[in-house]
């Protein structure tokens, strides 16, 4: 290279400039691929659609850290819940969560209703991994459950389904993952944790486990889940009810 | 004859386009991510060392704040708002515009020359005698010598070099230390800094150590002519450096 002439440095310049262009315009180019987070509009839309994409193209597959025995948390932290009891929620938890049920329906072959027994016969898997809160802190455990890919075998979800939208009982909370996280082998219904049943606090009867997202994607007291092939039905169509809340839909980092 | 190679030199501009606008880029998105960064501090004031963390373990220190989430202790008997959705939305947009305007700007850098020829320390003072001579010039203040206007100092150009390829690429390594997607993918990420927690903690402490020389970088530039070097980080302004701007030169003539 003989020089950096002044013509070479504008177009640097204006490649520099392009790609911040490039962050502004990430939602529409991610649309054209089907990588879009279906809260990527606004403000913040570009950093959203460009970190969803990025974790959907680099390595999708990849497995979330798993960690031996010794690792595993003696003090573990689980927060606090918050806002109305529904009935439906007292009575079970009166019950000691005997007939706990799961509701998987929408665009399904085989719409069925799983008690945590049923899980417990379909299949069983264990993993120890880290669970991260978004406000920084975090704890090891280890996550035992029904792999959410089993639970697709049984209900066969149609083709056109794209997202799994599922809600929990307790607090209204509700979110969505699309088919590839859906089918990922970490991704459990979790009903135990470290050898016992999964405690209350951290989510027990029925809590799903995402290890490559943070704790907030991780619902509790799960009881309903619905295939779909658009999120617009689903609250403010934002995918989740954190976004409405002002939380991003795509929690990996 | 009078010898005429200083007056092309000063002719050309003191900072090329590429390094104006990465630079100013690069402005927007730390004051972003400083901000955003402060706000999510708040949500957890609490430091660890190691993999694991929480208010049910011993912290390394905490914040003397109070905090936005009623289940961190502090000596404070009220609760902050929680500013923690759009803070994480706008810290990880500002973290992809750096990370973009980076590349431009290290790849321009690297093949221009320019990080050769102004930012690495050059080989002849690279000895203490030179650190200590600049050091005592800025102590006395005596008035700058004629080359400090059209090149770095042994000082200016070891704080440039560490804050580009020290700081910056640490801070992008141990946030993304702490994304779980992304250790996903890495594992080795967060396990070489010493782990999650111990990540997060030197995310925090390199965060000041940036803040410092983004205040002692603003006060030079005070000091030593605020708007002949604001017009040269503009609009190239004249009279400088560079030896981009001397080959811009040579190449026109």
């Amino acid at each position: 290279m003989k020089s950096f002439s002044r013509r070479r440095m504008l177009t640097a310049g204006i490649a520099a400039a392009a790609g911040a262009a490039g962050v502004i315009a990430a939602p529409k180019v991610v649309r054209r691929f089907g990588l879009a987070a279906p809260d990527c509009a606004g403000p913040y839309g570009p950093g959203e659609a460009l970190t969803y994409a990025a974790s959907r193209i680099i390595a999708p597959n990849a497995m979330a850290r798993e960690f031996s025995r010794s690792w595993i948390s003696k003090e573990p932290f689980a927060n606090s819940l918050y806002g109305p009891i529904p009935a439906e929620f007292t009575k079970h938890k009166a019950e000691g969560f005997a007939n706990w049920k799961i509701a998987v329906g929408g665009m399904v072959m085989h719409p069925t209703e799983f008690s945590v027994p049923d899980l417990k016969q379909m299949g069983r898997s264990s993993q120890i991994t880290e669970v991260a809160c978004e406000e920084g802190w975090s704890y090891i455990a280890e996550w035992i459950g029904t792999p959410l890919a089993l639970v697709l075998q049984e209900v066969q979800p149609l083709a056109p389904a794209r997202y799994l939208v599922y809600t929990s009982m307790r607090d209204g909370l509700w979110d969505s993952i699309d088919m590839h996280d859906a089918r990922h082998p970490q991704t459990l219904l979790t009903w135990g944790m470290n050898d016992g049943d999964l405690p209350f606090g951290f989510g027990g009867p029925l809590r799903m486990r995402l290890p490559k997202q943070l704790g907030y994607r991780n619902v509790k007291y799960v009881h309903k889940m619905v295939f779909t092939d658009s999120l617009k039905g689903f609250g403010k169509g934002m995918g989740s009810a954190n976004p409405e809340y002002g939380y991003s839909w795509y929690a990996g980092i | 004859m009078q010898p005429q190679p200083d007056a092309r030199v000063v002719a050309g501009p003191r900072h090329g386009v590429v390094v104006r606008v990465t630079h100013w880029l690069t402005l927007v998105a730390f004051v972003a991510l400083v901000i955003s960064g402060v706000e999510i501090v708040f949500s957890h004031p609490r430091f660890y060392l190691g993999e694991t963390g929480n208010v049910n373990m011993k912290p390394l220190f905490t914040l003397p704040v109070a905090s936005s989430r009623d289940t961190v202790p502090t000596a404070y008997k009220y609760i902050l708002p929680d500013q923690n959705g759009w803070s994480r939305y706008l810290h990880f947009e500002a973290a992809w515009l750096l990370l973009f305007v980076g590349a431009v700007y290290v790849v321009s850098g690297w093949r221009s020359g320019r990080f050769r020829r102004e930012i690495v320390p050059q080989r002849s003072e690279r000895n203490w005698r030179s650190y200590w001579g600049v050091i005592g010039g800025y102590l006395r203040v005596t008035p700058r010598r004629e080359e400090s206007k059209t090149s770095y100092n042994v000082l200016q150009r070891t704080v440039y070099f560490a804050v580009i390829f020290v700081a910056f690429p640490l801070m992008i390594w141990t946030g993304l230390a702490m994304s779980p997607a992304f250790t996903a993918v890495v594992p080795w990420c967060p396990l070489i800094v010493g782990g999650r927690q111990t990540a997060r903690t030197l995310h925090f402490f390199l965060t000041w150590g940036l803040v410092l020389f983004f205040i002692t970088h603003v006060a030079m530039v005070s000091t030593s002519g605020f708007v002949a070097r604001m017009r040269g980080m503009i609009t190239g302004g004249d009279g400088a450096v560079c030896a981009d701007a001397v080959d811009a030169v040579k190449e026109g003539a």
